[in-house]
């Protein structure tokens, strides 16, 4: 957690848990909430009234989908083929247990969603159409998403058009109203605020069910007592993030250039996955082909470079990422791919630490591979 | 020693690889895969690919302080051990999954993946003794005793393996992982064939092999004593299940001899008829004793070992038995071992390829 966040943290945990008397407490705690909210607003070009808050980016994603599917009442969903778990789930649950149909838009191999693609959807199928939802950046390969153009595109079907903007919010601009979504979801613990802190902003006219029942506390949208040292320091972070996002994407951004660039050259085969130059300024996304990349991070993990590999199953077994795969990899590539992320305290002697290991681990990953191939 | 440690989730693998780690070694932990969905292997306790045993793994690696990784082992593990498990039943023989998973999984694939990856050597939780002098040897632990499904392995594997436990009783292990806060110091052993939570192997052979109705029949006249659903369910010394329509003239019970797929017969006879003198055996895999020798031999898993004459002639193996042995499988491994004060050893091995030397 950012320093700042954590300390508002604490030392708001002190004073709304040291009440003078229960009556005080309840509205100091709603005070601050209220504040929280305004904070995000203001610097995410959303009105205080569409913060929602929620317990993060799973749960707005949630909500976002399939509450909007269920208010709109329509038999149709559209989602990009590279969607986090979240919303992907979401919209598969939907499909199989609610009779919804859903267009999967798919990507080039980039990671780029085809405007015009989208366009022939809407216009065959419009009136029929509940929701779409796109994300903002990719949380494995970080390409980025033209989110203007295709909110543009729904609103003038009347469409309502969600974006994740969980990897986005803080690394690149980001601005609600500017964007013309009507939902956007943004989650505390990847912008530098607490785990499990996440809010959804949602358009004054977009009509959503809630998926928690019970108080109505969040606009009759969301129920449940707000922890409010949470969203102080879920506030925090949105702020500084977002103050500091520009001078942070321009250093990440050389930083990135100059290890993929690197990479590029000191290992062969290494291949760059993701769009080039649309990219979040802190994601290098490599494909190395011959290795597993599981391997590989082990080998790296053992010199303490971190990465990481797609997404494994409950049990742990790396899978061969949906994202790589829609992007037309084949399952081997899939599963040669590693991720280096970059952060605020990411330097060059990380980047250098990375290239001292990294041709070595490939190799010795590429001749831990050939046991496969059949004895 | 850079070693990677198999971790099963159970209890025996924690201690090993703490054993390891704190002997000084540099250990990694690693869970194999081996359900190709481990979410259809929710199975509880039983088993060794369930997502509890995944995460036991997991936090046994934590408590002790290791690294710790899963490895997906699943098409190997599918590829060699369970249609080998299959194709043995359907070619009338008896397969032992765990050894063959030892051959051709944990100390092939998984070690041979380990030393290009840089590691020196695996450790596993196997209760058998593997000392200075290179020899492998019963365990202390009389009924926990894993050698016969490590008799398999070569002078090359053993050179790469550890066993920590061989010294030490089951109950000393679990009280150790006690001792040192590993949470799987109290779960049960699992004794069923992994990949079959249920522990009906006669069905999962069924549901992959298909019915197959053919002929029960008496050894020694030949008569049709009743039918059978596919051979394939029947192991040789079977007692139970005959479900025979005509009873044997004597009255005495019947015990399947052997199973013929080309006929889709399964042979039985009296219990005189199961008693087997002489073991032939393929793909020996030995130790360099002088043969013939005189030693003893175990038939199966957790079998009485019989003192016999073992010679060996390049892959071909043949153990002359001082005392008739009964429930001699094809596919089971015949395992010849020196009686030791410290341990038996283990002097080599072979896949049984008679059911009954007599025939
Ligand atoms: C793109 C994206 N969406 C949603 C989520 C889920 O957010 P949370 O962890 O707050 O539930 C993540 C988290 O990593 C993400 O990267």
């Amino acid at each position: 957690m950012l320093a700042e966040a954590l300390d508002a943290y604490v030392d708001t945990a002190r004073k709304v848990g040291n009440p003078s008397s229960l009556h005080a407490a309840g509205r100091d705690a709603r005070r601050l909430v209220e504040e929280s909210r305004e904070r995000i607003a203001a610097v995410l070009g959303a009105r205080p009234s569409e913060v929602i808050f929620t317990s993060g980016g799973t749960e707005s994603d949630n909500l976002a989908v399939k509450g909007i599917f269920w208010a709109r009442e329509r038999p149709r969903l559209i989602a990009s083929a590279v969607e986090h778990h979240a919303v992907m789930d979401s919209v598969a649950w939907l499909a199989a247990h609610q009779r919804a149909t859903v267009h999967w838009l798919g990507v080039d191999h980039r990671g780029r969603v085809d405007p015009d693609a989208l366009a022939e959807i809407v216009d065959e199928h419009g009136d029929e159409i509940a929701m779409i939802s796109v994300q903002w950046a990719n949380n494995e390969v970080g390409t980025l998403q033209p989110v203007p153009e295709l909110s543009a595109l729904a609103a003038r079907a009347g469409i309502p058009l969600h974006t994740d903007a969980v990897q986005a919010a803080g690394a690149v601009p980001v601005d609600f109203a500017a964007s013309g979504a009507a939902a956007l979801t943004i989650s505390g613990h990847k912008l530098g605020g607490p785990v499990g802190v996440g809010a959804l902003l949602l358009g004054r006219d977009v009509p959503c069910t809630p998926v928690l029942h019970g108080g109505g506390q969040e606009r009759d949208v969301r129920s449940g007592t707000l922890d409010a040292p949470g969203m102080v320091a879920f506030a925090v972070a949105v702020e500084v993030a977002v103050k500091n996002q520009q001078e942070s994407a321009t250093r990440l951004a050389v930083l990135r250039d100059d290890l993929i660039a690197r990479v590029l050259d000191a290992v062969p085969g290494a291949v760059l996955n993701g769009d080039p130059a649309d990219r979040l300024p802190g994601n290098a996304h490599f494909s190395f082909p011959g290795c597993e990349g599981d391997a590989l991070l082990m080998l790296l993990d053992a010199q303490d470079v971190a990465c990481s590999t797609g997404s494994a199953c409950s049990a742990g077994v790396a899978e061969p990422s949906h994202v790589l795969l829609a992007m037309g990899a084949d399952d081997d590539n899939a599963r040669s791919s590693l991720r280096f992320t970059l952060g605020h305290d990411s330097t060059d002697t990380d980047v250098e630490a990375l290239l001292a290991a990294l041709p070595g681990a490939v190799e010795r990953a590429r001749r831990a591979a050939a046991w496969k191939t059949p004895r | 020693m850079r070693i990677l440690a198999a971790m099963s989730g159970g209890v025996d693998s924690a201690v090993a690889a703490a054993r390891a780690a704190q002997d000084g070694h540099d250990v990694t932990g690693v869970h194999l895969a081996l359900a190709r969905n481990p979410q259809t292997y929710r199975s509880g306790a039983r088993g060794c690919c369930t997502l509890e045993d995944a995460r036991d793994a997991r936090r046994a690696a934590d408590v002790i302080g290791i690294p710790f990784y899963v490895w997906d082992m699943a098409e190997e593990f599918h590829a060699s051990v369970v249609d080998d498990f299959v194709a043995e039943y359907a070619a009338g023989r008896t397969p032992n999954p765990c050894l063959r998973c030892n051959e051709k999984i944990k100390f092939a694939a998984v070690l041979d993946r380990a030393v290009a990856l840089g590691f020196d050597a695996v450790v596993t939780g196997h209760h058998a003794r593997l000392g200075a002098d290179g020899l492998l040897r019963r365990s202390v632990d009389a009924a926990k005793d894993q050698s016969y499904v490590l008799a398999v392995l070569t002078r090359e594997q053993l050179d790469r393996s550890m066993f920590p436990l061989g010294d030490s009783t089951k109950a000393q292990v679990r009280a150790e992982a006690a001792a040192r806060g590993l949470a799987v110091a109290e779960k049960p052993d699992s004794h069923d064939i992994c990949f079959i939570a249920d522990g009906d192997t006669r069905g999962f052979l069924a549901a992959r092999l298909g019915e197959a109705p053919g002929d029960i029949v008496d050894a020694h006249t030949g008569d049709t004593l009743g039918t059978h659903r596919g051979a394939y369910a029947y192991t040789v010394g079977q007692r139970k299940g005959l479900d025979l329509r005509t009873p044997a003239e004597d009255g005495r019970p019947r015990y399947v001899l052997s199973i013929t797929p080309k006929t889709n017969t399964v042979t039985v006879g009296s219990r005189e008829d199961l008693a087997v003198h002489r073991v032939t055996g393929e793909r020996a895999v030995w130790h360099g004793e002088r043969t013939p020798v005189e030693c003893e031999v175990q038939l199966r898993a957790h079998g009485e070992v019989v003192p016999a004459v073992v010679t060996v002639d390049g892959a071909g193996l043949t153990a002359e038995l001082r005392v008739p042995a009964r429930g001699v499988a094809a596919g089971q491994a015949v395992v010849a071992y020196r009686s030791d004060a410290a341990g038996d050893v283990v002097l080599g091995s072979a896949t049984i390829t008679t059911d009954r030397a007599d025939d």
